[in-house]
């Protein structure tokens, strides 16, 4: 779920032809400054999770605008992020994990029955976003510019499209959707954990390229990022189900995304 | 973004007899990029309905003037005329809503989209209504039907308007591109290289669909390299050297070899028969 809806800001970016390694530090950041505001400075809920996903939209503004406007490469953008981001957290939260949460803020960590099971709340607004973010994709305007921008830059440049302006709503917007995938961490673990995130960060790049999105960019669906992430959450799962121990589900999921990313790359090779 | 109406004429008479009139005009363009004097007072002047061929050595100046006409740059000096009103473009989208379109060489269109999708690439049209106001929901079947109408007017073949320009031939992606210039210019089309790294079938398709684009009443601008191309395709041919046009030139009665004299400053143009120049 988490993964789900960190992938689809991460679909985003990569569909830019583009890759945000700051993702799991940027929700990591929002869980922390949603949950240390709500209860240790008195912000009232609304307001605390309205500032987590503020903080986490500016992560993203960040990299958007030095992508945009000082043409470095997003891998280095965002390797510089996942890193102030993560001191961030470290700082403000004294590394200390927030605990004794007030009852609305996890309240998306409830659950509903469907067909007798429980189902988390955070599941629907993980499948709502995935709906929003394919329509927005595939059905309006902006979201095939994100397409041009991706697969011909120059050709969307010079179609009259404002490529800086898309780089920069793109990287913002996956940044905002970091602050909702840290809103539904904290639901479901009832914690501010400052150290979330980190096997996250990788997990979305994976889910993404098994979701078949290149990561040349202009090529892919959000759908199948879903689908991608599914593929992860039930992979680690399973491995954790069977008694494998976290060092080897690290070591698996480092083959995996390595094995994804090599057949995307060779598939492409094929198709010229 | 309004909704494009694609012009089929403009009412221009066709033919470039004397007296046609001057649609696109510049007088003595400069352009400096630090010490390097790219257009050192160009002239330039387009006919309506017209194909005016531009040619040049490397260096003479030949896409600085293209692209000031197409508002990618903005000379330092000189005045460009659309239509006999004095013009400022100081971007590609101005000159795109003047009327003039652009297709640049290097192939402009995205591989991975559709060809309807790159037809109508920064120009999409939206569903009517509260769907496209609100909801911004494209229109797609109009998109697709559309190009598939602009296509076959100017006898473009391709399998469908929804097929990946990936999947066409170089021909074919150029004549996508030319026919989207033709599709949405109203006054003037500049082409950049059309033919160029194209094979000799696929650029006597290009040069075809370039004729049928001035047939349909519009200005076209083509900067080439190719004289035989030229030869075959222009009205009128420009020559520009050192950032200045030296001649402008009647295909029919000037020799190859004297159009790449008068080029490479063997020959100057005062040195041609006087019915040469057009």
């Amino acid at each position: 779920m988490v993964v789900g809806v960190l992938a689809i800001g991460q679909t985003l970016v990569i569909l830019t032809a583009g890759v945000d390694l700051s993702c799991g530090m940027a929700m990591a950041l929002g869980q922390v400054v949603m949950t240390r505001l709500a209860v240790e400075s008195g912000v009232s809920v609304p307001g605390a999770v309205a500032l987590g996903l503020l903080a986490t939209t500016l992560v993203g503004l960040l990299n958007g605008a030095l992508v945009t406007l000082v043409r470095l490469p997003p891998f280095i953008v965002t390797l510089g992020t996942l890193n102030i981001a993560f001191a961030a957290t470290q700082l403000y939260s004294d590394a200390q994990t927030v605990t004794e949460l007030p009852a609305s803020l996890v309240a998306l960590g409830g659950t509903f029955p469907l067909a007798g099971t429980p189902v988390m709340h955070g599941v629907g607004v993980m499948l709502a976003l995935y709906l929003l973010a394919w329509y927005a994709l595939r059905h309006t305007a902006a979201g095939r510019h994100v397409y041009a921008v991706g697969g011909a830059p120059e050709a969307a440049r010079l179609s009259g499209i404002r490529v800086g302006r898309v780089l920069v709503g793109v990287y913002a917007l996956a940044g905002l959707l970091y602050g909702v995938a840290a809103l539904l961490a904290v639901a479901r673990t009832g914690v501010g954990d400052p150290n979330a995130g980190q096997s996250e960060n990788l997990d979305t790049v994976t889910a993404v390229v098994l979701g078949g999105t290149s990561l040349f960019g202009g090529r892919g669906l959000v759908l199948g990022s879903l689908v991608g992430a599914l593929i992860v959450g039930v992979f680690r799962n399973g491995l954790t189900l069977m008694g494998v121990s976290s060092v080897y589900q690290v070591l698996i999921t480092g083959v995996l995304v390595i094995v994804a990313v090599a057949a995307d790359q060779l598939s492409r090779r094929g198709a010229r | 973004m309004s909704a494009p109406s694609p012009t089929t004429t403009t009412g221009a008479a066709g033919g470039t007899g004397v007296g046609a009139r001057l649609l696109l005009e510049a007088r003595a363009l400069v352009k400096r990029y630090g010490r390097v004097t790219a257009l050192d007072g160009a002239d330039f002047a387009l006919r309506a309905g017209e194909i005016l061929a531009v040619v040049g050595d490397n260096g003479a100046g030949k896409s600085s003037l293209i692209r000031a006409l197409s508002g990618a740059i903005v000379p330092d000096a000189g005045e460009i005329r659309l239509d006999g009103r004095p013009v400022r473009f100081r971007s590609p989208i101005d000159a795109r809503r003047a009327g003039i379109e652009t297709v640049y060489q290097d192939l402009a269109v995205a591989p991975a989209m559709t060809i309807a999708e790159n037809l109508f690439l920064g120009r999409e049209l939206r569903r009517p209504g509260l769907a496209g106001r609100l909801l911004r929901l494209l229109d797609r079947p109009r998109m697709v039907r559309e190009s598939e109408r602009h296509l076959a007017e100017l006898g473009v073949v391709v399998r469908s308007p929804t097929q990946p320009v990936e999947t066409l031939s170089g021909g074919q992606r150029q004549a996508v591109a030319v026919a989207r210039g033709a599709a949405f210019a109203r006054l003037v089309v500049i082409m950049d290289e059309p033919t160029a790294a194209l094979g000799v079938r696929e650029s006597a398709m290009v040069l075809d669909l370039v004729r049928r684009v001035r047939d349909r009443g519009l200005s076209v601008v083509v900067i080439s390299h190719d004289i035989p191309h030229v030869f075959e395709l222009a009205d009128r041919i420009h020559v520009a050297r050192l950032g200045r046009r030296v001649a402008v030139l009647d295909p029919r009665r000037v020799a190859m070899r004297d159009v790449v004299a008068v080029m490479t400053g063997a020959l100057a143009a005062d040195e041609l028969p006087p019915d040469a120049l057009a």
